[in-house]
């Protein structure tokens, strides 16, 4: 049986955990292109080195960051998300807000 | 004893000498006019296309391993066309007419059986979901049915009807399911290609694609450096890493699939059986082994290692629908790499680089798709990028406008 060390619960079989993705920049949602944000949604860099990614421990309903090795399945560390996002990202609304069409 | 036995057991020469499956290896030439990278089925089927209907033979395949290694070997040699879009059904159907001919086309037997495939229902909305693929499936010319109980009693005495409590309401019977010897369909093609004048390079991996001005120009091999008219990817399991040498990204995950056999038994199952809530699939191949598997790995790795976790679950599901290989013995088990796609479609056709052509995201549904794959392909290539009708919506760039053509509910087993 596989282990993951969670952070917040420790060491626990890994079909507790749910793999969430690579960890990667959100574009700024409401001024980025349509291509940017399909970019972010769709297209990973799925390579064999040790990856940053997104895991969900599901009985604790937790979301914590692993680096891993994408080859050799090895789990080198995990830990609290706040470590990397240390503070909140407010998206500025650049646009202008669509006008009303009057016929 | 034969008489022509006894007289060639007596000469020094054999009598096939000219008649090898295939050539022996050359050194690499410096140009060609295709390079594929990737010698497994889609490759080879891409270059006999090329050489048999489009008159195009400098082409060289380049293989890391050897022929028809990787997931070509690894797959559980399902071919189906029960599939949920039109788009898919359209394609997957011409797939399954090409390789009803293949044994007659090659001269070479690859053992195509159309023994039918039934996917059960214990569902309301899995039936709801198997009258659509039905209707669609009809449409495009395919053969399915749903049938009831009574009906899948009768095609498969031996299976238990309510599975882990999960009655089985109804099922979809794809009259034209077959399976087919996997390696067969590549050496057919490799022996055809090369017989046409292509050129198979083995143990030829390739470390870089060379590009100028959004063209690739060249391939760097272990075996050296060799330039190209265009260069066609078709390596599932390394998509990504591969299209990374050219500059690009893909929408792919890559997962294991793992899959096993037990030891052969008498002959107790025609049709191929899965079940659409079990996530998993049977079937008994012409030695009497049974063959089954499931759903991907719950998450990405580049490995073929083999987990307890999953090979426990899918046997428990195997279990319940048929109890009496609970007194089977396992023979082998293994695993494939797949390059997953959101919306389980493959990615073929064009890339940001003008003549670098894809053939990728072959996760789980590759080898049924092998033959129609090829021809497509190869009408791509010799066309210099008019990308074929069939093939069009499955272009890389419909994940930028959103445009998916979604084939999750029509996985053998659902990942």
């Amino acid at each position: 049986m596989k282990i993951m060390n969670c952070p917040l619960n420790g060491p626990r079989n890994i079909s507790e955990f749910v793999y969430g993705g690579e960890v990667k920049p959100m574009p700024d949602m409401v001024n980025c292109s349509d291509k940017e944000w399909a970019e972010y949604v769709f297209y990973y860099d799925n390579t064999i080195r040790i990856v940053q990614e997104w895991w969900f421990h599901s009985p604790s309903g937790y979301w914590f960051i692993a680096e891993r090795h994408t080859a050799s399945d090895e789990i080198l560390k995990t830990y609290d998300p706040s470590e990397i996002f240390k503070e909140r990202i407010d998206f500025e609304v650049k646009a202008k807000p669509a006008q009303e069409v009057v016929s | 004893m034969p008489f022509s036995l006894l007289k060639y057991g007596l000469k020094n020469d054999y009598p096939f000498e000219n008649d090898v499956d295939l050539p022996t290896p050359t050194d690499l030439k410096k140009h060609y006019d295709v390079v594929i990278i990737g010698g497994g089925g889609h490759g080879v089927a891409t270059a006999y296309y090329l050489a048999k209907y489009h008159g195009i033979t400098n082409i060289a395949i380049l293989e890391k391993g050897y022929l028809g290694g990787g997931n070509t070997a690894r797959n559980t040699a399902v071919i189906r066309s029960n599939y949920l879009t039109s788009e898919g059904v359209k394609f997957y159907t011409e797939s399954v007419d090409l390789f009803k001919q293949l044994s007659n086309e090659f001269d070479f037997n690859i053992m195509y059986s159309s023994r039918g495939q039934l996917t059960l229902a214990h569902t309301d909305a899995a039936v709801r979901s198997f009258r659509q693929r039905t209707e669609v499936n009809t449409h495009f010319g395919g053969k399915t049915e749903l049938i009831d109980p009574q009906q899948i009693k009768e095609l498969v005495p031996t299976l238990n009807m309510n599975p882990a409590d999960m009655p089985v309401l109804a099922g979809l019977w794809h009259i034209d399911g077959a399976t087919a010897r996997h390696d067969a369909v590549a050496w057919g093609y490799a022996k055809g290609a090369t017989q046409r004048g292509v050129e198979l390079h083995q143990l030829t991996e390739v470390v870089d694609v060379i590009t100028e001005n959004n063209k690739v120009t060249g391939v760097k091999t272990n075996r050296g450096t060799v330039k190209c008219g265009c260069v066609v990817q078709a390596v599932a399991g390394h998509s990504s890493i591969v299209a990374a040498m050219a500059g690009i990204k893909m929408p792919i995950t890559t997962y294991p699939l793992q899959a096993m056999v037990t030891q052969p038994v008498k002959p107790f199952l025609d049709p191929l059986v899965s079940s659409s809530a079990l996530h998993c699939y049977v079937q008994q191949t012409g030695r009497g082994e049974i063959v089954f598997g499931g759903g991907s790995d719950p998450y990405p790795l580049y490995n073929t290692r083999s987990t307890l976790d999953l090979k426990e679950s899918l046997l428990a599901s195997a279990i319940e629908m048929f109890p009496f290989m609970a007194n089977l013995k396992l023979m082998r088990q293994w695993a494939g790499i797949t390059d997953m796609t959101s919306d389980y479609s493959p990615i073929m056709g064009l890339s940001p680089v003008d003549n670098y052509y894809l053939d990728a995201g072959w996760g789980t549904w590759g080898f049924k798709s092998t033959p129609i794959c090829g021809k497509t392909m190869a009408e791509l290539v010799a066309s210099g990028g008019k990308v074929p009708d069939l093939i069009a919506p499955f272009s890389m760039d419909r994940f930028d406008v959103f445009r998916q053509v979604n084939e999750m509910g029509a996985t053998a087993a659902s990942h």
